[in-house]
């Protein structure tokens, strides 16, 4: 069956879609911090290109407990719901997660476990993650990406790190070692920005509508493709 | 069907034709309930009755069902502890069939893909015999993923098998001769199945599915009904599959996508006060396995159609379903559930039958098409089949599907 939604948003074609997930678990939090700015970064690159960001920030310690609820009995709350839906949709993505025990958090999992498989095939998503120290920074190569290229999605080559100790040390020197983490955050935003503009803006559908489901004829089901 | 069939001898009619059709065609709804047989401990004791209890009592809430004017009653089919339900439902069906009068008996689910199609095909007939064709089923694929191997089958091959089981079923009640060959059974030569269906009309089928578009669009092909067992699953769900079942309906040119065959699930529990209902089920709520240790019962009959509360809540909640799906032919409820004792079980029935069924009965007709088909009977089908009119598996002349099917043929010619 055809899909019968309209792509884009009909008034704002220039309209690019950024889901922005971020698992701290407190509140303020380092790794929320992170996601907001990279979510800037990739903003102000897609403004300079002439697009119009629509960034949507999504906490889930917020959702924690419908997170978990949801894996114990499949059902979903709606406002869980809702974020699952903006973030199945969105033309790129930015997923950003504490280490914890030599590997993202467990929310951050247990949040894309309820995603489905198929959702994000090719869609653009850029890493993040933060810790205490920065012996923890290949946790983006080395536990994260294999996560989204499960989910085969376009995972940036490089991700931001940011340990405890970046945070402290941001000037305006944008040459300077001390500045790097601001610097490597801007990267991140454009090179996000360079793939999400050369796709095709994907499907919206509006806040009623559900998402299509696809059939496969039940000729075919029954007999194979090449009958 | 009963129900109609008393009022025009208690008046005194004689059977005029459209009466005659009525009655032919049963009832505009059919309202069940149905069990999965699960063991669960009553948390005031900590005791769960014993198998044979459980087995027992689950025949008494069929009878109890039936005399409080539920049509349908429907048993689930398990291979693994806390659950008694039948491995092989026609074993308790059939008991059942000796036991009642009127109750139409079917299952929630059969498991199409680990049952071999040829039993299924010889114990359903030999119920539809046995019950004088008070009865039909509802094929599932099941939520065990165990069982699959414990039958010698892969769950990745889940839909293929439901796919080519059915297909095999489907034939097999309706050629006398079989020759058959597939992936998942040894072939078949000139096999007849037996017994034949009763007069010949092959059972009404519902396909049971969450959220596989594969099903629906298997139940639309067949022109079979479409189950979708709401209990744990948001509403938007419930609406997509059924709507792309009815769309397929109409594609397989079996009638209007408002004229398909829809059944659906709900639990309840209540009293006749909202607030004893909260108090006296929340225990069995938050201990059950099925329902407990997540979601608070508050947020958990937000998101599923559990209703907790007085008979008004459970009739104002049912009808919504119908804003979901539009007119639709069997509801089916979920009542022996989270350890409830049996007594309990029985005084929910007894609710029902006095306050639910003739207001769902009264409220469901209201402003329902004509041209809406009643839950289907043995005689409707009866009917229907002599009539010519049983659905073309695939859509026969006139459909779009036929059109389609013809198109791609001369285009492949040329």
């Amino acid at each position: 069956m055809e899909a019968s939604f309209e792509s884009t948003d009909p008034f704002t074609p220039d309209t690019l879609h950024i889901a922005v997930v971020a698992a701290g678990l407190s509140d303020p939090s380092s790794t929320s911090l992170l996601g907001k700015q990279l979510a800037d970064a990739t903003a102000d690159a897609l403004s300079q290109r002439g697009y119009r960001p629509e960034m949507h920030q999504f906490e889930l310690r917020e959702v924690a407990t419908d997170i978990a609820d949801s894996l114990v009995t499949s059902s979903r709350s709606e406002r869980l719901d809702e974020i699952i839906k903006e973030v199945e949709q969105a033309d790129g993505i930015i997923a950003v997660s504490p280490v914890f025990k030599a590997s993202y958090s467990g929310l951050f999992k247990s949040f894309w476990d309820l995603v489905d498989n198929d959702a994000l095939t090719g869609v653009p998503i850029q890493l993040g993650a933060t810790g205490g120290s920065p012996r923890h920074s290949l946790v983006i190569d080395t536990a994260m990406r294999p996560l989204f290229s499960y989910l085969r999605m376009r995972v940036m080559p490089t991700g931001v790190y940011a340990a405890t100790e970046d945070w402290g040390t941001a000037k305006t020197d944008s040459n300077s070692n001390e500045a790097y983490l601001s610097r490597r955050i801007v990267r991140a935003g454009d090179d996000l920005t360079d793939v999400v503009t050369r796709l095709d803006p994907r499907p919206r559908r509006a806040p009623s509508q559900p998402k299509e489901l696809e059939v496969i004829p039940f000729e075919q089901l029954l007999n194979g493709p090449d009958k | 069907m009963y129900f109609r069939f008393e009022i025009l001898f208690i008046e005194g009619y004689t059977l005029g034709s459209s009466e005659l059709k009525y009655f032919i065609r049963g009832n505009l709804m059919q309202f069940g309930i149905f069990t999965i047989g699960d063991v669960t401990p009553d948390p005031h004791t900590g005791k769960a009755p014993s198998e044979n209890q459980r087995i027992k009592d689950t025949v008494k809430i069929a009878k109890h069902a039936e005399q409080a004017g539920f049509e349908v009653f429907a048993t689930g089919q398990h291979h693994n502890p806390p659950f008694v339900a039948p491995g092989n439902p026609p074993v308790l069906l059939s008991y059942l069939a000796a036991q009642t009068e009127n109750l139409i008996l079917s299952t929630s689910t059969t498991l199409i893909t680990t049952m071999d199609p040829v039993r299924l095909a010889e114990d359903y007939a030999y119920l539809q015999h046995l019950s004088d064709g008070r009865m039909d089923l509802a094929m599932g694929r099941g939520n065990t993923g165990p069982v699959y191997p414990w039958f010698g089958k892969d769950i990745r091959q889940g839909i293929p098998l439901a796919v080519e089981n059915y297909n095999l079923l489907y034939r097999l009640w309706r050629e006398a001769e079989v020759d058959w060959e597939g992936r998942f059974r040894t072939p078949l030569q000139q096999f007849t199945s037996t017994p034949r269906p009763l007069d010949d009309v092959p059972p009404f089928v519902w396909h049971g599915s969450i959220r596989s578009p594969e099903i629906a669009e298997q139940a639309a092909y067949y022109g079979d009904g479409f189950f979708h067992n709401n209990i744990f699953w948001n509403k938007e769900h419930v609406v997509q599959m059924v709507q792309l079942y009815r769309q397929r309906y109409e594609y397989y040119g079996h009638g209007k996508a408002h004229q398909a065959y829809v059944a659906l699930g709900g639990q309840t529990f209540m009293r006749e006060k909202s607030q004893d209902a909260w108090n006296e089920f929340r225990p069995y709520f938050d201990n059950a396995p099925v329902y407990g240790h997540g979601p608070s019962m508050e947020d958990f009959t937000k998101m599923t159609p559990l209703t907790v509360g007085s008979p008004e809540q459970v009739i104002e909640r049912t009808l919504e379903f119908r804003q979901w799906v539009g007119d639709y032919q069997r509801q089916m409820f979920l009542i022996d559930h989270a350890g409830l004792p049996t007594k309990d079980v029985l005084e929910q029935i007894d609710l029902f039958g006095e306050k639910v069924l003739p207001a769902l009965r009264k409220e469901f007709a209201k402003g329902r098409p004509d041209d809406v088909p009643s839950a289907p009977t043995h005689e409707f089908l009866k009917e229907r089949q002599a009539a010519g009119n049983a659905p073309v598996a695939g859509g026969g002349v006139g459909s779009k599907a036929y059109e389609e099917r013809q198109k791609a043929q001369e285009d492949k010619a040329e």
